[in-house]
């Protein structure tokens, strides 16, 4: 006799429950609250609207600030140890500096393996020491400067209110930010634009930039822009740095726009003396390297925290404000990639979708029935229970469902009903061969098992790859091609066997109608 | 009720009698192909070459000129302007920034919005980078490469090294001419086209192990039958379901293709392309091609070597 254990009956129908089950939050209105497992399949940018930026984190620009602070390291540590040199000078990636006496170089080369850890140090024949980043100490930095970026973006999206923002890293050096709901990202762009490394500088008040032009300028002093009109000289050293501001507001001052700002403690005690020791002295605001305002200091500011004014409107002031209080990138980003997607061609990408779904669903369907009749039927049921159990899954596991998710779902309809003709081909060549029907019904499944596994085996590698290689919408598809082979492999073998099982003990035929 | 059972009959055809026919076929159509590649070219999108690519809408018909016109100041190449849909009250923007990277592609996009004005609904703006293009090239063609000898090594694990080479010469022939064919017609090449031929890979490779399972399956019960009869006799087993999955993966493609939008067309041909291909290949090129070797000793070989792991087979 043919039949199937209890058990296994029981976990077939238990799986497909569970399926539907998870599908269900498809189909119920967007009103009703669900718990955060129980969900619809999340919708990938190109189909429910959005804004993808793809953002490089500029570590050549990174790297040349370290440089220039490494330079200077180099020649106080020369200075202390009084070793003579020549020719320091920082590069692109490297800080050279050429050393005479063979002894001193040595003793040199010594304190410098001591600055900073990752150094890769040689010498040429003439003498000049290089520094620069060993391979390993480059990769640290850029990991550590794009989990600082991602943070900091991540703070500034918040800031704008964007529901339910992705932001994360792609490769080595950049970063994805995917912005729901987002039509016109030139907003997002403008506040990512900005590094916003905010700095606090004492003007030389005894040079003018037209000194400066001159050839006036001392090595500490330098001209900067100013955004109020001109050029000023301040000093090289900063006094205060904006990584020791704690929070920052907007406010309104004699009918004008102002930002407020505080100090952490050891910043307002440094703002504190600075502005105490040089009271009638004007101190510049440096951001991103052009002065916003340069006051001149009335008295001591010693509570730690002080306002910035400028010619600022309020929504200047606010933005201002929200990139002091989100921090400093610590390299500029740039915009490599950008794909904004309206809200309505990603609705009519989901109606053509499902209607070409439908379409391609029915002519299967036909198809199968026309070729198989009965058996076509039974298909039909587990064609329909794989496309429920393949948006459960897909829900479930939480896959974004892309554009070429859907094409890989109708695909998958096409494909799936293969494992069910294998079965039934197999089936009539056995009842060809003199089987009984509940042999050749027996054998159709358990001969063509192999063949079913090694032929969705290699379709998966396939979707393996694309998975590997994808990013975005290629790789929904290739997840969406992987569960919809996996299912595909379960219902077309357990579900089409129960139903077959009950249709011959049910009705006790004598023959196959394959 | 079985209006198909004209499929579902048992055939026998001699598959490999016409094969000098096939053979010479497929390597003028791979050569062809190959000119078509080296010669013709692609149709990049913007995926690939870089650029910007503007889809916007407007409730009224869309004056494809005049648009032309007031874009003409820009300083944009490669400026081509494509009306979408039946209405024509839409239109895809594609341009190359005249000096590209990055940030000239960007501030194109903003003065192309600034001249069109409010006017429109903007259904998409990409704008991609000519580094992060040459950077999607190279993976592209990477990632199929990796497919196709990742899916032969399954093969060659699971059968014979013969069947992986025919496997390889299979998979080789579909993409190429389906790639050929890309070019021929100037499909847009996008990232999805590629996702497309590395499916169509999968389905061709899916077709050919069902063959390749049967030829293993007669070698071991057929031990008296002439190798070029089992070859012919396992594909014809087999036929039927081999034009039965071929039709309903077609039925699903067609829809696809008619139905699912401007967005899928190019993948959408790939897909219904490849499955007539695919199919074509598995018989003419995997299946056919294994009778060049002797099967039955390096069979032998291997059974006294070692036991099938799966043991199933």
């Amino acid at each position: 006799m043919y039949k199937l254990s209890k058990q296994r009956v029981l976990v077939i129908l238990g799986i497909c429950l569970v399926g539907v089950l998870l599908a269900i939050p498809n189909v119920m209105p967007k009103s009703v609250k669900l718990p955060s497992w129980w969900q619809p399949v999340s919708l990938g940018l190109d189909l429910q609207g959005g804004s993808n930026l793809l953002l490089e984190v500029n570590m050549k620009e990174v790297v040349r600030e370290r440089m220039e602070l490494l330079e200077d390291a180099v020649r106080q540590s020369l200075r202390e140890h009084r070793i003579r040199y020549q020719n320091l000078s920082a590069g692109a990636d490297s800080v050279k500096v050429k050393i005479d006496n063979a002894n001193s170089r040595t003793q040199a080369i010594g304190y410098f393996k001591k600055l900073e850890d990752g150094l890769e140090i040689s010498v040429n024949e003439n003498g000049t020491i290089e520094l620069k980043y060993s391979e390993t100490a480059l990769n640290i930095l850029t990991k550590k400067v794009v989990d600082q970026s991602i943070e900091i973006v991540r703070r500034r999206i918040d800031e704008l209110g964007t529901k339910e923002p992705v932001i994360q890293s792609q490769g080595s050096d950049r970063i994805v930010v995917q912005l729901p709901g987002i039509q016109n990202p030139e907003e997002v762009k403008a506040l990512l634009g900005k590094t916003a490394k905010m700095s606090f500088h004492l003007v030389d008040s005894r040079t003018t930039a037209a000194d400066a032009k001159r050839g006036k300028l001392s090595n500490s002093s330098r001209v900067m822009n100013s955004a109020e009109g001109g050029q000023l000289v301040v000093q090289r050293k900063a006094v205060v740095g904006g990584e020791n501001l704690t929070d920052a507001g907007v406010a309104f001052q004699d009918g004008g726009a102002v930002v407020t700002f505080k100090f952490n403690t050891m910043g307002g005690k440094k703002f504190g003396e600075v502005t105490k020791n040089n009271i009638g002295e004007r101190l510049a605001i440096v951001l991103d390297n052009e002065i916003i305002s340069a006051p001149t200091i009335q008295s001591a500011i010693l509570g730690g925290s002080g306002v910035i004014t400028g010619n600022f409107t309020a929504e200047d002031a606010n933005n201002l404000a929200m990139l002091l209080r989100s921090g400093a990138l610590p390299a500029p980003l740039e915009v490599l990639e950008e794909r904004t997607v309206g809200a309505g061609l990603g609705a009519d990408s989901i109606k053509d979708g499902v209607f070409a779904s439908i379409v391609g669903l029915i002519a299967v369907v036909l198809f199968m029935i026309a070729a198989y009749g009965l058996f076509g039927l039974f298909t039909t049921i587990t064609v329909f229970t794989n496309l429920v159990l393949m948006l459960g899954a897909m829900s479930f596991i939480g896959t974004t469902l892309t554009l070429p998710g859907i094409a890989g779902i109708i695909l998958t309809i096409g494909m799936a009903v293969d494992a069910n003709v294998l079965i039934f081909e197999r089936m009539r060549e056995e009842v060809k061969n003199g089987r009984s029907t509940h042999d050749a019904a027996d054998a159709g499944f358990t001969e063509a098992w192999a063949t079913i596994v090694d032929s969705n085996l290699t379709t998966l590698v396939a979707a393996a790859v694309l998975f590997w290689f994808g990013t975005g919408p290629v790789r929904g598809f290739a997840v969406t091609l992987a569960i919809g082979i996996a299912t595909s492999m379960f219902t077309s073998v357990t579900v089409t066997r129960l139903i077959i099982t009950y249709w011959l003990n049910r009705f006790k035929p004598t023959k196959l109608p394959i | 009720m079985k209006l198909f059972s004209w499929v579902t009959k048992d055939t026998n055809i001699d598959f490999l009698k016409p094969r000098k026919y096939t053979y010479t076929a497929s390597i003028l159509l791979i050569l062809a192909s190959f000119w078509l590649i080296f010669f013709h070219g692609f149709n990049y999108g913007i995926d690939f070459s870089g650029g910007v690519l503007m889809e916007i809408k407007s409730d009224n018909k869309i004056n494809v000129e005049e648009i032309r016109q007031k874009l003409s100041v820009l300083d944009l190449d490669e400026l081509t302007l494509q009306s979408v849909g039946e209405e024509g009250n839409e239109l895809s923007i594609r341009a190359q920034a005249d000096n590209a990277n990055e940030e000239s592609q960007r501030i194109a996009v903003v003065k192309i919005k600034e001249i069109l004005g409010s006017g429109y609904e903007y259904r998409r703006v990409e704008s991609v980078g000519p580094q992060v293009g040459d950077e999607l090239k190279r993976a592209g063609v990477i990632s199929s490469i990796i497919a196709i000898f990742a899916i032969c090594a399954y093969v060659w694990f699971r059968f014979e090294w013969q069947f992986a080479l025919g496997a390889l010469l299979g998979l080789f022939h579909d993409i190429i001419i389906t790639v050929g064919c890309l070019s021929l017609f100037d499909f847009d090449i996008s990232l999805t086209t590629v996702a497309a031929i590395l499916t169509l890979a999968g389905y061709s490779i899916n077709d050919t192990v069902v063959n390749y399972d049967r030829i293993r399956e007669n070698l071991r019960k057929y031990k008296k039958m002439s190798q070029y009869d089992l070859i012919n006799k396992s594909i014809n087993d087999i036929f039927s379901r081999t034009i039965l999955t071929g039709l309903t993966t077609l039925c699903a493609a067609i829809a696809l293709f008619a139905f699912g939008g401007d967005a899928l067309r190019s993948f959408s041909f790939v897909i219904l392309f490849g499955v007539i291909i695919g199919t074509y290949s598995s018989i003419y090129i995997s299946c056919v091609f294994l009778n060049v070797f002797d099967l039955r000793k390096t069979q032998e070989a291997r059974a006294k070597q070692e036991v099938n792991p799966f043991g199933n087979a």
